[in-house]
């Protein structure tokens, strides 16, 4: 076994020193009634060439976005990730480290996690940044619990736009701890009908820009809305490229602005890894969730960083800590960190603008099918269309031609009433030539 | 002959300055000092080639940023030697080991990095057609196979994206069972002073109330006290088996007895499940719900602090309040069933993120499990226990087990009685192990012992590698009692940096970089 | 001065109590990091969590020692928690409450009984 460097003579010689006659001497607190003489019912070892075969013959069973035209988007996009970010992401120091507790040794983490809260900071417009959290959805969730902590009121407020699954992670996090959730109903372009469920109870608004159906929406009087009110503003972003183009949420008056980060440097994933975002006013600070870096010196002046604050954390609070998380995205924030770095500035506006240009090709390039109707009126990188019939069975009937053509808004949520509207997104992936296949695709499927 | 003299020295020349010689630069042979990205100058520059874009649409018009970002470029050398310098800096247990009790750092498979990266698992949408990612599905409900195999539990919750999440998941499933079962009014929720934070913390969350359960001298659940806490008010209890002491729960079966009994669940903290797997199914002892660190049974990496994955298994009377997605398996293939309340997923509580769970994490866990197999994590369990029990022997004569009786599971437990009148803390001590090349055990943790240091060596360790150690500490252990303090008090003097200021870092909060120089920060 | 067994201590003047922690609970915080007080108009009840201490090693409630109003909180401490190490019972005070029941102050430690609970501990 080769992950196993033992030998039978170390073990036999270790018992020895130990004492005792052999292993299950070792398990003798184990009660008799649960004891295993052999080993369970299923394979035993493997080679690596075994497993590998075994792998990638389920790995061939799937579809990868790579192999065809593909427009998904609705919280998860496909963007190109430069080598270099994969190649640093597997060193031994960083993948193989653990949470940095001993700061002397483990600066390499530290200084790049001061780094990620800086850049988060800087991208969503906010004064601090923690060191993230396990995805965007998650984050969403700690907002809703953070503003019931710096408010103490109980109750959340959710515009129509935000994605479903953000809202389930949400209402399961809120109803656990007390707390009332209202949500909109789903709507393309009406994340101001937040302002009047605003009432003296509310803890916080959550809308999010770009929406779930792409729409770009301007929160300035969103958030004078909640903060005449005494409530905070959350504002959510499941597409971290966009903040290359448009106002960021502190620009726009957010108390907290989250967002999933797996846009910038990580893969799709089937869904995770991903990596949270989660930015705030200073003066949260302390009820912030997760894991912040701090700046500080050593004993010989030089300067270092740590983790810090962490009287918040459930290690040293227990069950007063703001959050029960002990983990955060690590590898993922790395590799968020590290393509942010390679783009710069310069790099992500560029980045920006030509994922919305792909996008708008995309719109008129389906505006133009018979039968097809833009319903997004402003927009990043996606955005909602009504299709003709039911937009999951097209989405199959396309899979069966080699397209991905979108997410159907039903399958995020099957009782707005939305059968007919889809989700599609464009990125720096996407080739006019797949536009061109898609449409002509469309029209024979449609003229059928 | 002839004869060529003019070459360069072979030999090194007779040190002339023992100690203390300090650079002109501040770097140190391999290690270099590194800026931050901020520093670099590189506010216009970019290490990513793309093509121009035209102007934003009209549409857009007054939702644009205007103000610059304040983000640096790096082109890619810049890049891959900043990173790379930093890299340098962290200790890894590629490097050495990494006895972090609690923690367990083992070796993570390089195979496995390779199959997360197939484009068949790395590349695929989570919301893409069910029918274009069957591979996917049936990798996941394969996985579930393994683990409730492994634990002899009948369902799984994959989802929970790390313990603490699973710890969550478990209570959520346990308060819904309770509210469907009329028995809301149960706000209690037990567990020893020596749990993990995350079990108050979570109990907390979900607004349940913690009670205390007192530990035994012998370091277990004290099933008298137990008994007297258990009621009609009470929801779980929340015990970790083996427990933060490294000790297998002996009474375990009767504990869960007692908890049935009194109409509660019994959620088991699966941290240490990787001292039992293969040996010991969950199942068997009457537990109801459990989380699987898959970082640390199945050997996902830590990543420098994630990402994790907390998959949690269930009983029969709790698997019906599982969160979506659920899969299910039938003539057509596999599918999920995403919405709460959806046929098929009627009584689930709800939805714990967004998508299917930590994917790129089922990965390797899944082919960490098929290289082992149920043979290899048997052995994986066996080896990590008699490692611990071997450090502990070699070591029991220089520093004090908190329970010297009997073996210890896959983790040792020292306390520091065995410093006392050396002037020397765990923390100088701890310190003093970086100088020898190894990472601190875990310490001051579990609460319920004075100075602890929790020593978790796992099976990754050789014996040759186990021995060094082993030495390593003992000499420290007569360095201490020698009354050479000083070697530990101002310890690390061979880290990248000497110890630093947490005192300072938290009453000066410092988060981020800021454009504007700050003046440098000073020691107090 | 007087003590409870929280390690708070209460000096009256007139009908206001100066509240604060002692040296023994600020020497066992260690470094003092952070000090969340109350703020003026807050009315607590005996045993009612009044303040939070932050170290970097533990977060500690103080519990208020009498009841009544706070009539003022010590806002130094927000940019200066070291006080409280440098000066647990005097300028690291943590509020002023106006006395709701002044009997409740004799029934407290004085500090020959505080420092043999403390021998007991």
């Amino acid at each position: 076994m080769r992950y196993l460097p033992l030998t039978p003579e170390d073990r036999a010689e270790m018992l020895g020193v130990i004492g005792v006659k052999s292993i299950d001497d070792l398990f003798v607190d184990v009660p008799a009634s649960a004891r295993r003489d052999a080993p369970v019912d299923l394979p035993r070892f493997a080679g690596e060439l075994d497993v590998e075969r075994e792998m990638t013959a389920l790995a061939r069973r799937n579809r990868s976005a790579g192999e065809g035209p593909f427009f998904c988007g609705a919280g998860a996009y496909r963007h190109h990730v430069p080598a270099t970010v994969d190649h640093i992401i597997q060193r031994s120091e960083f993948l193989t480290s653990y949470t940095p507790y001993q700061p002397e040794i483990a600066q390499g983490t530290l200084q790049v996690l001061f780094e990620f809260q800086t850049q988060v900071a800087a991208l969503t417009g906010m004064e601090v940044a923690n060191a993230s959290l396990y995805d965007g959805s998650t984050g969403a969730a700690e907002a809703v619990m953070m503003a019931h902590r710096v408010t103490r009121r109980s109750k959340a407020v959710m515009s129509g736009g935000v994605h479903p699954h953000y809202v389930g992670a949400i209402e399961t996090l809120a109803h656990a701890a007390g707390v009332e959730t209202a949500r909109m109903p789903a709507a393309i372009d009406a994340e101001d009908a937040v302002i009047a469920a605003i009432d003296a109870d509310t803890a916080c608004v959550v809308v999010q820009t770009p929406n779930v159906f792409g729409t770009v929406t301007d929160v300035t009087k969103i958030a004078e809305a909640a903060h005449a009110a005494g409530a905070l503003l959350i504002v959510v972003t499941t597409e971290a490229v966009s903040y290359g183009l448009l106002k960021s949420p502190g620009e726009m008056g957010a108390d907290i602005a989250v967002a999933e980060g797996q846009s910038i440097g990580n893969g799709l994933n089937f869904g995770g890894p991903y990596v949270g975002l989660f930015a705030c006013k200073e003066k949260f600070v302390r009820q912030m969730p997760g894991r912040l870096c701090g700046e500080t010196v050593d004993a010989d002046g030089k300067r270092g960083f740590v983790l810090t604050l962490s009287t918040r954390e459930q290690h040293i609070r227990r069950d007063k800590a703001t959050s029960n998380i002990c983990t955060n995205s690590g590898l993922c924030a790395l590799a968020f960190s590290i393509h942010m770095s390679l783009l710069g500035e310069v790099g992500l506006r560029k980045l920006a603008g030509l994922n919305h240009q792909k996008a708008l090709a995309l719109r008129d390039a389906l505006a133009a099918v018979p039968g097809y109707e833009i319903l997004t009126p402003r927009f990043f990188n996606e955005f909602a269309v009504r299709v003709p019939g039911n937009a999951a069975e097209l989405v199959e009937t396309l899979a069966s031609h080699g397209a991905l053509f979108g997410v159907p808004f039903s399958r995020l949520d099957a009782s707005a009433g939305m059968d007919d509207v889809l989700l599609v997104a464009a990125t720096e992936t996407t080739l006019d030539v797949d536009i061109t296949f898609l449409t002509k695709l469309l029209t024979k499927v449609v003229g059928q | 002959m002839s004869m060529n003299n003019v070459g360069r020295p072979t030999r090194p020349e007779t040190a002339n300055d023992a100690g203390g010689h300090e650079t002109l630069t501040g770097g140190r042979g391999l290690l270099q000092d590194e800026a931050l990205i901020f520093e670099l100058n590189g506010w216009t520059k970019t290490g990513v080639d793309l093509p121009d874009a035209a102007a934003p649409s009209s549409d857009l018009a007054g939702l644009l940023r205007s103000e610059p970002i304040g983000l640096p470029g790096l082109s890619e050398p810049e890049a891959v030697r900043h990173y790379v310098r930093l890299s340098q800096k962290n200790h890894a247990i590629d490097l050495a080991l990494y006895p972090l009790g609690s923690c367990t750092m083992k070796h993570n498979p390089r195979l496995n990095e390779k199959m997360a990266r197939l484009p068949g698992f790395s590349d695929i949408h989570p919301l893409q057609p069910q029918s274009t990612v069957q591979g996917a599905l049936q990798l996941m409900d394969r996985l579930a196979h393994w683990l409730k195999t492994l634990t002899g539990m009948p369902a799984v919750a994959l989802s929970p994206k790390a313990g603490a999440h699973g710890e969550l998941c478990g209570l959520l499933a346990i308060r819904a069972a309770h509210e469907a079962a009329g028995n809301g009014h149960r706000k209690t929720v037990l567990a020893p002073t020596s749990a993990h934070g995350t079990n108050p913390a979570t109990a907390a969350f979900v607004g349940y109330t913690v009670v205390e359960i007192a530990q035994t001298e012998d370091g277990r659940v004290d099933l008298k006290d137990l008994e007297a806490k258990l009621g009609d008010h009470v929801a779980a209890i929340m015990v970790t088996n083996p427990n933060t002491c490294g000790l297998f729960e002996r009474d375990v079966v009767e504990i869960a007895r007692l908890t049935h009994a009194a109409g509660a669940y019994f959620y088991c903290d699966g941290a240490n499940f990787n001292a039992i797997v293969g040996r010991v199914r969950p199942g068997d002892l009457g537990v109801d719900a459990m989380h699987i660190n898959l970082h640390k049974t199945f050997s996902t990496p830590h990543g420098g602090g994630g990402p994790g994955a907390g998959p949690v298994v269930l009983s029969e009377a709790l698997a019906p309040f599982a969160p979506t997605p659920w899969l299910v398996h039938d003539a057509g293939g596999f599918s999920l069933v995403e919405h709460a309340g959806e046929a098929g997923a009627e009584t689930a509580f709800g939805r714990m993120s967004a998508f299917h769970g930590q994917m790129g994490m089922y990965v390797r866990a899944y082919a960490y499990m098929l290289s082992h197999g149920a043979d290899g994590l048997r052995q994986v369990a066996e080896d990590a226990v008699l490692n611990a029990n071997y450090v502990k022997a070699r070591l029991k004569d220089v520093m004090s087990p908190a329970f010297p009786d009997g073996p210890c599971m896959h983790e040792a437990l020292f306390d520091d009685s065995w410093l006392e009148g050396t002037g020397v803390t765990t923390l100088d001590f701890a310190k003093a192990m970086i100088d020898e090349g190894f990472h601190p055990m875990t310490m001051y943790f579990p609460l319920v012992v004075h100075g602890a240091m929790l020593i978790e060596p796992t099976e990754t360790e050789s014996k040759q590698e186990l021995d060094r150690f082993i030495e390593a500490l003992r000499a420290l252990a007569g360095a201490a009692k020698a009354g050479d303090a000083e070697r530990f008090k101002g310890a690390p003097f061979h880290a990248p940096l000497r110890r630093l200021d947490e005192t300072l870092a938290a009453r000066k909060p410092r988060l981020r970089w800021k454009p504007v120089a700050e003046a440098p920060l000073a020691a107090e | 001065m007087r003590f409870t067994k929280d390690h708070e201590w209460v000096v009256v003047e007139g009908d206001v109590a100066t509240v604060g922690i002692t040296a023994y609970a600020a020497e066992q915080l260690g470094d003092v990091v952070f000090v969340e007080v109350p703020e003026a108009g807050k009315t607590v009840k005996q045993g009612d969590q009044l303040a939070v201490v932050e170290s970097v090693k533990a977060a500690s409630d103080v519990y208020a020692p009498v009841s009544g109003d706070v009539v003022e909180g010590n806002a130094e401490l927000s940019d200066a928690p070291e006080t409280v190490n440098a000066l647990p019972e005097s300028g690291g005070w943590f509020a002023k409450i106006k006395l709701a029941n002044p009997a409740e102050v004799d029934a407290l430690m004085d500090r020959d009984a505080y420092e043999a609970y403390l021998g007991t501990l």
